[in-house]
């Protein structure tokens, strides 16, 4: 696969090109953090970033989207009949995003397209995107994705692989979807001397990754056993079950649907939801299979660290990026759980 | 490319108050278009989700059995914001149906075994499918014996009383209709609570399955039953309700453990449930 050098100071006009042929979303500066989102000029974006602070799931799955639309006003044939919101499923470019990012999409797509259904929002988005992402030269304290399948310059799920090297980047197209892209930059092919450079950061980076996570030895746990562990009381001990962490999380995505009308036009829409909350479970009756927030703490980590795992038999549903661990105010993290999840006797009592 | 959130439009043609509480009403529903109903191939057990443009979705077992062609039935208790606007419309008004959705009970499994099914309360829609069934004459010779106990806590919260008094006469089905109490001088059948008749009636578990479904403190109560007639909870056969929303395992709320409700289920057997976590 074709690998192109495009220096930092032709960037604009690259990603101005893409423009012209895409939907271009890139990591931007917004109010003090860095978010994903879609931009309208080539400026706009920033790959000096770290992380943003949200993941860009909401390329694929928008944190608010219209499925349907319909009237009810009254005597009129079509009245109470949804049809489709009409939407643009136009090719689309995340440049820069991290490749934990990217293995993350690549997760929540077992949920999405499955033998029996396909969400088609999801399914096409995903279809005409293009995934540039950018290697992580500086991982953060947080980062743990050499643990769970990745790492800071991992290539899975992605299109083109950036190297940041200073001067300028090095663009290696991983698919032929990949190809289509460098073809956009008029740069030259990279030499020996940048060609070890990207190596050298490369190795770096995953030196700078400490912590190991027995994340294998999760498939071999008995899901009961950990299911009622005693060690849950201490991990939900603290969390005010804000839902921040499913909020900011890549392979989160657990979604609500409702009906919204105005005069007598109305839509159903599907908003992001989260299982830290009492309401996503509760039963018309009254009754809630998960009312205590110990259940809900334990339907987290239990989601992403064991149902997934022996679900799919595709890895846990993290990518170690770290974002719960950066975000939760009362410092509650997922390393330490999967720590306590693959000690060899589960902590039973106190 | 299939659209699996997008409910068919079905015309409401009819609505039949059930019990004499008035929460529960049975809907009859007729689709719009052709096409949608021949695409609504469903067993008994499973689901759907009924739609109002404008309120939301509920998802509700179908009562109809499949040998009953050209509408679909749901009855639906009043309770939350979709099901008492349900229980305000009228026939002739729009709404929408979604599915059929979830696993049916395992007909498969059922071949030349009798059955014995056991209902409480409002939970016996999908039991009325399943009767309906197996009583139609194409089906009838499909399956060994056909045992049902029934009960509700009055008489006037039985379910579909037509349909119940004229099993009651045929020769191919056992009829057990039950009560929890009444004052009526006249009321023909048994008093006692389902785990109770369950347990005089005695319903051999030799080459049979038992389906079981109502409300919790009764499935409680039952299952030692038949636990003590020699069921092995392979041959005992349940059905789940959750809160659900999309009902294609894509939403995220209804697992137990590994297993959405809405799609690896409702039915379950005894045994799975067995090996799942008790969170339901």
């Amino acid at each position: 696969m074709s690998e192109v050098i495009i220096p930092k100071d032709e960037l604009a006009s690259f990603v101005g090109r893409l423009l012209e042929s895409y939907e271009v979303f890139a990591p931007v500066a917004r109010g003090g953090m860095y978010l994903f989102e879609r931009i309208s000029a080539a400026d706009e974006a920033d790959l000096s970033y770290k992380n943003t602070r949200l993941s860009p799931k909401g390329a694929f799955l928008p944190q608010s989207e219209r499925m349907f639309e319909f009237t009810v006003a009254p005597g009129k044939e079509e009245s109470g009949i949804l049809k489709e919101a009409p939407k643009e499923f136009r090719e689309r470019v995340l440049l820069g995003l991290r490749p934990c990012d990217a293995q993350a999409f690549k997760l929540v797509d077992v949920n999405f397209i499955t033998k029996e259904y396909t969400d088609p929002w999801w399914a096409r988005r995903r279809e005409k995107a293009i995934l540039v992402g950018l290697g992580c030269n500086e991982p953060r304290s947080t980062c743990f994705c050499t643990s769970t399948g990745g790492g800071p310059f991992s290539e899975k799920g992605l299109d083109v692989l950036l190297y940041d090297l200073g001067e300028s980047f090095l663009a290696r197209a991983v698919t032929e979807k990949g190809e289509q892209i460098v073809s956009f930059c008029s740069g030259k092919a990279p030499g020996e001397s940048l060609k070890s450079k990207a190596r050298e950061l490369e190795a770096a980076a995953r030196a700078k990754i400490r912590k190991s996570l027995p994340v294998d030895k999760l498939k071999e746990k008995d899901l009961l056993e950990l299911f009622n562990g005693k060690f849950w009381e201490k991990i939900e001990f603290a969390c005010i079950n804000c839902g921040t962490c499913t909020f900011v999380c890549p392979t989160c995505w657990c979604f609500d649907i409702q009906d919204e009308v105005y005069k007598n036009d109305g839509d159903r829409l599907r908003n992001w939801d989260s299982c830290m909350f009492p309401i996503f479970t509760l039963h018309g009756s009254g009754h809630n299979p998960r009312a205590q927030k110990v259940q809900r703490v334990r339907q987290r980590f239990m989601h992403k660290l064991k149902y997934y795992v022996d679900k799919y038999g595709n890895g846990v549903a993290c990518v170690g990026c770290g974002r719960c661990v950066v975000s939760c105010p009362v410092n509650i993290d997922i390393r330490r759980v999967m720590e306590v999840m693959t000690a060899e006797v589960c902590e039973r009592e106190e | 490319m299939e659209n699996p959130y997008l409910p068919s439009p079905v015309r409401i043609e009819e609505i039949i108050t059930e019990t004499t509480d008035g929460a529960l009403k049975t809907f009859k529903l007729v689709f719009l278009k052709p096409e949608d109903e021949k695409r609504f191939r469903y067993l008994p057990g499973q689901f759907a989700e009924i739609s109002v443009a404008g309120k939301g979705e509920v998802p509700i077992g179908i009562a109809t059995s499949p040998t009953e062609e050209g509408f679909l039935k749901f009855t639906i208790n009043k309770v939350g914001l979709v099901t008492t606007h349900l229980h305000n419309m009228h026939p002739g008004e729009i709404i929408g149906v979604r599915g059929p959705l979830g696993k049916s009970y395992p007909w498969d499994w059922f071949e030349g075994k009798n059955l014995v099914i056991i209902g409480g309360g409002f939970a016996f829609t999908t039991l009325r499918s399943s009767i309906v069934y197996v009583l139609h004459p194409d089906n009838r010779d499909r399956f060994g014996d056909l045992t049902v106990i029934y009960g509700a806590r009055h008489p006037g919260l039985l379910l579909y009383k037509e349909e119940l008094a004229a099993w009651e006469q045929r020769s191919d089905i056992n009829m057990h209709i039950t009560v929890d109490a009444t004052d009526d001088p006249d009321w023909k059948y048994n008093v006692g609570f389902v785990p109770t008749i369950t347990k005089e009636k005695a319903p051999s578990s030799e080459n049979a399955y038992a389906i079981v479904c109502g409300p919790p403190i009764m499935i409680k109560f039952t299952l030692p039953i038949l636990t003590e007639l020699g069921f092995p909870p392979e041959r005992v056969i349940m059905s789940l309700e959750m809160r659900m929303k999309c009902g294609i395992g894509m939403c995220g709320r209804c697992n137990i453990g590994t297993e959405y409700v809405c799609k690896d289920g409702p039915v379950f057997t005894l045994a799975q449930l067995n090996q799942m976590p008790n969170e339901y």
